[in-house]
């Protein structure tokens, strides 16, 4: 019995030393932390690069995620998080990771290809079947007698580009006029009756709680909405103007080089602009930036005149610092006695 | 004996249970919060100033503290109707009632934050109904029954009995208003007064009331005299942990809330949105607000417990 037990107790120490000497060998790990919208895309994506660098590299990886609201996956990165990739829904939450935490060079953008976007996606409408208030375009929303669904702009990502891609619009229309674009973005914000924290939250109020006549969404989650909820509830409108909006990815220097993983984290950063991730992207979709490809997945983007960050804006510091930062233009819609 | 040796306890000595519960309560309590105050230092005074007064960080903080006021004087009240009914009276599925009770600390906050929402929003079981259940139905049904009454006593205005005080299209919405966020603030307190008084209320010595009835009490005097000076001071101290369980409520309530600036936004949540924008020492400036509220107010129930219990003992 007891020279039984110590048999096993012998052989299950020698096991353990097998593994831990065999796992570094071969095995590698890396940890993507992304925005909430991107959990299908990276599920299909991660499986396809552990196949593509077993093939090419003969070493097994394994892909990690954490999806989240995506200030706040920059906000765990900096208190340490030891992601060795970021794949978030604008470039300001990375800018910060480099400036406040500095575990990757401020020039991060610049290292990739297209804005380190390897996908864009835009702001679109859903709006319930039929259109029944005849929702057509920005100036539709700000009309008496229609629910806006959108997030807290706060909170929310993706809440900022739908923010944006309003007041871009009114500038347009009334030749750059910022006065004019401010109280567009006012009764806009009058007609929103709920303000979730998270895009998925306002979906959810949308869909499920039926409240409101039009939800401002990521591209890829209205479609996702209509693949999941049937296009018998739903329909899509194409605004005629929107935000190009550019997801960037970059690398986390410090934590990848602490895990000596900088190898397989850039190539897997690179594998999002090849033809196949870049297929992935568009099946699940995000617009492609692959010329090839987005001509492949034509028919499902609607054209549609897009807007940048840069153009508008002139880059995400200032649209922060100007609209969303305590007591910007976002702040003063609800101020007492705003109009 | 001229010599008094130290107390025998069943625990070790008092140097070792002290220093053990200084060391704990630092690590647990203590350094976290004075943590908190260190970053709030880091701020300037004007700029510390700015943030704690700004508006909707104002009207954040009264929409917190007075629905979380609202919220455990409810659980005060049926949260004892319900220890009494629990400890009291045999009843099928009293067992059952009892576990419910703890629903609220089991759940997780999101969870009972997204069932709130679901139920209480306008296509919801109960939010349709309150929308449909309107005060101009709710004033019909009134006048339907007293109008006919009240006309034959003496003539009243026309247009009824409730009519002008109250506008006639206000319907009753729970999700996405301040009443929302209050029963929130009610569902996840309701544990703490039930718990905080079961004891006590199975400790009341059934003997007493009987007395006091043979002495010629009524029913009202001896909950007043003789059930109410016993419980007072559990209750409290549950309505003490379910306000400060409500004040710093965040999962179940942001669901629900709504979170319009000025209206429905809870201090929490004003907390997390200066995470959001990086600003960690604004965060914790209106942490610190709340905190020393919070420990104002919790001072102030305890020193009313102190008080009303003194004041039970010295049988005044």
């Amino acid at each position: 019995m007891k020279y039984a037990m110590k048999r096993s107790v012998a052989a299950g120490v020698v096991v353990l030393g097998i593994v831990a000497l065999a796992l570094p060998a071969t095995a590698a790990e890396i940890l993507n932390a992304s925005y909430d919208p991107t959990r299908e895309l990276y599920q299909e994506f991660n499986k396809r690069f552990a196949a593509h660098w077993k093939k090419t590299n003969n070493q097994d990886v394994t892909i990690k995620q954490s999806h989240g609201g995506s200030g706040k996956q920059a906000r765990s990165v900096i208190d340490g998080l030891e992601a060795d990739v970021v794949t978030l829904a604008l470039a300001y939450d990375i800018d910060v990771i480099a400036e406040k935490a500095k575990l990757l060079p401020e020039n991060w953008q610049t290292r990739l290809p297209n804005n380190a976007s390897p996908y864009t996606s835009t702001i679109v409408f859903l709006v319930r079947k039929g259109n029944p208030k005849h929702i057509k375009d920005w100036g539709d929303l700000v009309k008496p007698g229609v629910l806006v669904i959108t997030p807290n702009p706060k909170t929310s990502g993706g809440a900022r580009w739908n923010y944006l891609a309003a007041w871009a619009y009114s500038l347009k229309l009334n030749g750059g006029d910022e006065g004019k674009a401010k109280e567009f973005i006012t009764s806009l914000y009058r007609n929103v009756p709920v303000l979730d924290s998270g895009a998925r939250g306002s979906a959810n109020t949308f869909v499920q709680r039926k409240l409101g006549d039009v939800l401002l969404a990521w591209e890829n989650e209205a479609y996702l909405s209509l693949k999941e909820f049937g296009a018998d509830q739903f329909e899509i409108v194409m605004p005629s103007l929107s935000i190009l909006a550019e997801p960037p990815v970059s690398l986390v220097d410090a934590n990848a080089d602490k895990h000596g993983t900088r190898k397989v984290a850039e190539a897997y950063l690179q594998y999002l602009y090849s033809p196949e991730g870049q297929e992935i992207a568009a099946k699940n979709f995000y617009r492609p930036r692959d010329p090839e490809v987005a001509k492949k997945y034509e028919g499902q983007f609607a054209k549609v005149e897009l807007v940048t960050i840069d153009e508008v804006f002139g880059g995400w510091k200032k649209a922060q610092a100007s609209h969303f930062k305590d007591g910007g233009v976002f702040d003063q819609i609800y101020k007492p006695g705003a109009k | 004996m001229a010599l008094r040796l130290k107390q025998p306890s069943v625990l070790p000595g008092f140097g070792l249970a002290m220093g053990y519960s200084l060391l704990y309560l630092s690590l647990i309590v203590l350094i976290p919060l004075s943590a908190l105050f260190v970053k709030t230092a880091t701020m300037t005074w004007p700029r510390f100033w700015s943030v704690v007064t700004n508006e909707a960080n104002v009207a954040a903080y009264r929409l917190t503290f007075i629905t979380a006021i609202i919220g455990a004087s409810i659980n005060a009240i049926f949260g004892f109707i319900v220890a009494w009914s629990l400890v009291r009276y045999e009843f099928w599925g009293r067992k059952i009632l009892d576990a419910i009770v703890d629903l609220p600390f089991a759940l997780p906050t999101a969870v009972s934050g997204i069932a709130l929402t679901t139920l209480y929003a306008p296509t919801g079981w109960i939010g349709a109904y309150l929308e449909k259940w309107n005060v101009s139905s709710l004033r019909q049904s009134l006048d339907a029954w007293w109008l006919p009454v009240f006309e034959k006593v003496q003539s009243l205005p026309a247009g009824g009995w409730l009519s002008w005080p109250l506008p006639s299209d206000l319907t009753i919405k729970a999700a996405y208003t301040p009443l929302g966020v209050t029963i929130a603030m009610t569902f996840i307190g309701l544990p703490f007064v039930v718990r905080t008084l079961q004891p006590v209320v199975e400790d009341l010595d059934q003997g007493i009331e009987e007395a006091a009835a043979s002495l010629g009490a009524n029913r009202f005097q001896t909950f007043r005299r003789i059930i109410f000076p016993r419980i007072f001071p559990s209750l409290l101290t549950g309505f003490a942990l379910a306000l400060a369980r409500a004040l710093g409520e965040y999962g179940s309530v942001v669901f629900i809330a709504g979170n319009m600036p000025m209206k429905t936004e809870i201090a929490s949540l004003k907390i997390i949105q200066r995470l959001d924008e990086f600003d960690y020492a604004g965060a914790t400036a209106i942490a610190v607000v709340m905190l020393v509220a919070s420990f104002v107010l919790l001072l102030l129930i305890n020193c009313l417990q102190w008080f009303s219990s003194r004041r039970f003992r010295e049988g005044a």
